[in-house]
């Protein structure tokens, strides 16, 4: 609760630098968001990548206008309904589109620019979340039952506290991970002058879309071998950490290397962190049974081993 | 006023009528002052109403009564029911067993609100307690395939029971989402009404996860 409304007051004293950006457009500060073209239409189809292009070869002429709408669509005072309401001004197919840009990270072109362009949702990372958490429980859950299901000493347990545990990792990192980035970011913009900076909610939009291709993962993770558990982890941690590093790349690029670097690397490995953390925990290790040779008993009896 | 000076009635106009107001029939605020009447009857007037609820759900048609007279009496009472036929498993086990009653009450209460909240960020007509009313109203189908599954484990815990439970428990499933779905769609802007189905979808599959995982100590 604490971490929300320290967001909240964050976000509402950005949205007055926005502002204050908006009304003095001369100055020589670091535009909010780079567009890649006017948001003429808001509601508007995707257009063809070719003319996308061009436009992200073109000046940031439309940055007025841009950072004119942007404070105008989020003026409302951050006490009222109507200023939540601007966070899920998404239709059905922006978020299908979103999270399809996701899972399908396409070379060269950056996740926030393409999908979000000023105007984040905190829909999608919000029931992505939600999603992941039980669909982590609940595959843990079943493939624990599968792999020790014909065990006589095997009792079935629904494991109901892992649900709590899931939610607040995957909530946590969410949440803290973007607002620790995104402190980061303002910090070394303070330092060097960055061309790109995103604002608080698109790091969080990027998050939030990043861990869909974890749900799929986490329901195919029910398949008790270690081999195809940990194909698995590399493939997904390829797809969503490659969105993750060519969103922040372009923003760190222009920094010291090294820090650049690490930034990255700390990004991709919080991201490894959290599946094979989630991975460890939730789902046992599947063993390994193939049976031993039979070592004849001194009575006659014959004993099977188990190699785990 | 001079010229008012010399105005008067004369005595011989009768002057009559009557002063009594007459009580005729009961004002309409009499009808309702239910402080007079038994208390039989405002029971019953609720019962009557929760029980009218409960068979829109089973019989989901485009009925708005539903959602006008709301009462959240039925959603308290089915929540009670189903938390109270959730526990006796786990009396031994402290950790990893079912959901405790107050699990199960704050995940259909929380629940409920924070689908309410989604559908009114997304731009949805309808009010915070209708919401509310309409999607505790409809966990009625899971309560029913709770009791049905408990019966089911009396007679035995085998394969058999299981499949039986899976068929009964997905198939109240599924009437629960299309019965909230049947109530709950029409307040949503048209392009957004997948998202605003999908966290119900997500609601009903989560309760119907935990009846199905019940197992008895």
């Amino acid at each position: 609760l604490i971490t929300t409304f320290l967001v909240m007051y964050l976000l509402a004293e950005f949205d007055d630098a926005a502002n204050l950006l908006a009304a003095n457009p001369d100055a020589t500060t670091i535009s909010i968001d780079e567009p890649t073209e006017i948001p003429k239409n808001q509601h508007g189809r995707l257009q063809e990548p070719g003319r996308e292009e061009d436009d992200e070869l073109l000046g940031t002429d439309d940055s007025d206008k841009t950072e004119l709408l942007a404070g105008q669509k989020k003026s409302a005072p951050f006490w009222t309904f109507e200023y939540y309401q601007t966070f899920f001004d998404v239709d059905t197919y922006q978020v299908l589109d979103r999270i399809k840009g996701s899972v399908f990270p396409v070379p060269g072109r950056n996740f926030v620019r393409l999908y979000i362009r000023s105007n984040p949702d905190l829909y999608g990372p919000f029931w992505i979340c939600a999603t992941l958490v039980f669909a982590i429980a609940v595959s843990g859950n079943l493939s624990n039952f599968f792999i020790h299901l014909g065990k006589p000493t095997y009792r079935y347990v629904p494991e109901f506290r892992k649900v709590s545990i899931a939610a607040t990792t995957i909530y946590a990192y969410a949440w803290l991970v973007p607002l620790a980035l995104w402190g980061f970011l303002m910090w070394r913009n303070s330092k060097v002058m960055n061309i790109v900076s995103y604002s608080f909610l698109e790091i969080v939009c990027v998050y939030g879309y990043s861990l869909f291709i974890y749900i799929p993962t986490a329901i195919l993770w029910i398949i008790p071998q270690r081999v195809v558990r940990w194909v698995l982890v590399m493939f997904s941690l390829c797809l969503s950490g490659s969105v993750l590093v060519m969103t922040f790349w372009p923003a760190v690029r222009d920094d010291n290397r090294r820090i650049a670097l690490a930034t990255v690397g700390t990004i991709v490995l919080l991201h490894a962190l959290l599946s094979v953390g989630c991975l460890a925990y939730f789902f046992d290790a599947p063993e390994l049974d193939f049976p031993a040779p039979i070592i004849p008993a001194h009575n006659g009896t014959t004993l099977i081993t188990k190699i785990q | 006023f001079a010229g008012l000076a010399d105005v008067s009635i004369s005595e011989d106009i009768p002057v009559e009528g009557e002063i009594t107001v007459p009580v005729g029939s009961h004002s309409p605020d009499e009808d309702y002052s239910t402080l007079d009447e038994p208390v039989r009857d405002t029971i019953m007037r609720d019962l009557k109403a929760v029980g009218k609820k409960f068979v829109h759900v089973m019989y989901p048609k485009k009925s708005s009564a539903l959602l006008r007279d709301w009462d959240l009496w039925g959603p308290l009472v089915l929540c009670v029911s189903l938390a109270l036929m959730l526990q006796g498993g786990s009396a031994d086990s402290k950790e990893d067993g079912g959901p405790q009653f107050a699990e199960v009450f704050v995940i259909i209460w929380f629940g409920a609100v924070v689908i309410t909240l989604n559908s009114k960020l997304l731009g949805g007509t309808i009010s915070f307690f209708q919401s509310l009313c309409v999607l505790g109203y409809c966990v009625l189908p899971l309560t029913v395939a709770m009791l049905v599954c408990r019966l089911v484990l009396l007679a035995g815990s085998g394969t058999v029971s299981f499949i039986v439970r899976l068929i009964v428990v997905i198939a109240m499933f599924g009437w629960s989402t299309l019965a909230s779905t049947a109530f709950l769609a029409d307040s949503q802007p048209p392009n957004r009404k997948a998202l605003v189905v999908y966290p119900i979808f997500l609601f009903y599959f989560v309760i119907s996860w935990m009846i199905l995982t019940f197992t008895p100590q």
